[in-house]
């Protein structure tokens, strides 16, 4: 009879780390950056009915890589855990805050639990302020840990070369076009740094907009609004008149 | 009652495990405590007093439909309310005025609207008019114990029918039975005022401005001859809450276009107390 073989901790977990990162890294990357009025989600996915972005609560919104099954399972825990909350308490008391840390603590009993294979997900989740300084941008990787961003934040397999390239290009007070164009070129570049061209119809956008009169602030773009923004972004010129079609 | 930490800080298994769609079914096996149907309810003598909400009118037109109600509570013989809101949206396409114990029923729609906006955000589509209507149903009829014992709930649903492109009106009895109305409909004490009120006035082809006005007029004549039912109230600037909901979604008036409306009937009433006069054949 063989025994066992001793695997140290440290190696336990970077074998786990690993499995979930090659995991995250077969799907596609995705987008989240700040705008004059708001925050843009913006990915590349080819279907229309299994969103990457969705809706939270009034003001929160979520953006998920990786594996489907998983992160919408998350998406429909944190979706009751703010309705929940929202009922027993009052609408005012749900904040980003507090889901990022319900998720960070899910995610991190899962990873670091041995009984169970840790989730090839990595999540954005985000909350709109009344004012630019007010709004918050979490990033959760598949560990647990929970990463306070500002401006622009990139998940999924290639994040770190469009993190790097949405850094150096983003800047405060964009307007929805001009940010939405960023995030396109961001995505546009492969991982040897060759373009590629996006079609608009295998574009996911949405956005947290602080300016639409509804409690509700979550608003999915597409068909030709979302056209009428990437040639207003396309041109430079009219990117105003673009963002108040967006409203 | 803490919705998420149970010790670990982490997602309860409830929370991750696939299910429906529905917030009161998840509520139900997570948490039954805090659905309103669910309470238990000490033997009581007599009926409880609690302050009643009265009459929800609705009428429909052409491409939309308008729901109204009175701002006045009562408890028995005395006045607790002057201006409690008792019409309120539920979602983009569909609102809900509420009759009977003020109490339970603001707790009613506030679940109701939490029921239909969670099935929106975790199937990604909205239910159906129908779909909205039974799930109505359903909660008047969990409240039927608590109606036995006068605790009533009445409520009056009112929203636009994508599907069909027009507006409908549905309402409820308190064990949650519901019928769809033509045309008009009204519910609580000055009810059948209203209705008959309604009932001269009503034409097929009024426009958004004429059914506005309708319901106020039906209003006013419910306040005439219901003592629980309140009329405009000019010395406070307390108007009727006036929604419409058409293709374009839900809208309250302004509280400006409210008093337009109900400060040129009551000019109108100087003349003639009893309002507009209906032919005779």
């Amino acid at each position: 009879m063989s025994t066992p073989f001793y695997v140290s901790p440290q190696q336990a977990m970077a074998d786990r780390a690993e499995y979930a990162r090659k995991g995250i890294a077969r799907g596609r990357s995705l987008v989240v950056l700040q705008f004059a009025d708001g925050i843009v989600f913006v990915g590349e996915n080819p279907s229309r009915a299994l969103h990457k972005f969705s809706e939270i609560y009034d003001r929160i919104g979520f953006a998920a890589a990786g594996k489907y099954n998983e992160y919408e399972n998350l998406r429909i825990g944190g979706v009751r855990y703010a309705d929940l909350r929202g009922y027993t308490y009052d609408r005012d008391d749900v904040t980003a805050r507090g889901l990022a840390n319900v998720y960070a603590q899910t995610l991190g009993t899962i990873f670091s639990s041995a009984a169970e294979k840790p989730y090839e997900v990595e999540l954005v989740v985000a909350e709109v302020g009344e004012t630019p300084e007010g709004d918050q941008i979490y990033r959760l990787p598949h560990d647990g840990s929970i990463v306070d961003e500002h401006g622009s934040v990139a998940v999924g397999g290639n994040a770190e070369q469009i993190s790097s390239y949405l850094d150096q290009r983003h800047q405060e007070g964009m307007t929805l076009a001009e940010a939405l164009k960023l995030a396109v070129q961001a995505l546009s570049r492969d991982t040897n740094g060759s373009e590629r061209e996006i079609p608009a119809e295998r574009l996911e956008v949405a956005v947290l907009d602080r300016t639409r009169p509804q409690k509700r602030k979550f608003k999915r773009i597409s068909g030709g609004q979302l056209s009428r923004l990437l040639e207003a972004g396309a041109a430079g010129g009219d990117a105003e008149g673009a963002s108040e079609d967006a409203e | 009652m803490e919705a998420n930490t149970r010790s670990t800080g982490r997602l309860p298994a409830a929370f991750l495990t696939p299910g429906s769609s529905s917030f009161m079914d998840f509520l139900s096996e997570h948490q039954p405590e805090i659905l309103p149907g669910n309470r238990q309810l000490p033997p009581t003598q007599g009926v409880i007093e609690a302050p009643h909400g009265t009459t929800i009118v609705a009428v429909t037109f052409p491409g939309g439909v308008v729901l109204a109600g009175d701002r006045r509570a009562t408890m028995g013989n005395v006045i607790a309310q002057r201006d409690i809101e008792k019409v309120f949206p539920a979602d983009e396409y569909s609102a809900v005025g509420i009759a009977g114990t003020a109490g339970l029923a603001v707790e009613m729609v506030k679940l109701f609207q939490l029921e239909l906006e969670h099935f929106e955000k975790v199937e990604g589509a909205q239910l159906s008019l129908e779909g909205k209507a039974n799930r109505l149903s359903t909660m008047i009829r969990s409240n039927l114990g608590m109606a036995m014992q006068g605790l009533a709930v009445v409520p009056l649903f009112a929203g636009y029918d994508v599907d069909r492109g027009r507006g409908r009106i549905f309402s409820y009895d308190v064990t949650g039975g519901r019928s769809e109305e033509q045309n008009y409909a009204a519910t609580g004490s000055g009810s059948i005022f209203a209705r008959g009120a309604m009932k001269k006035l009503f034409r097929e082809d009024l426009s958004e401005a004429e059914a506005t006005t309708l319901v106020v007029q039906a209003l006013y004549d419910a306040a005439d001859d219901d003592s629980a039912t309140g009329g405009p109230d000019v010395a406070r600037r307390i108007y009727p809450i006036i929604t419409v909901i058409t293709d374009d979604g839900f809208r309250r008036l302004t509280e400006t276009e409210a008093s337009e409306i109900a400060r040129s009937i009551l000019e109108r009433r100087l003349e003639q107390p009893d309002g507009p006069r209906a032919a005779l054949l």
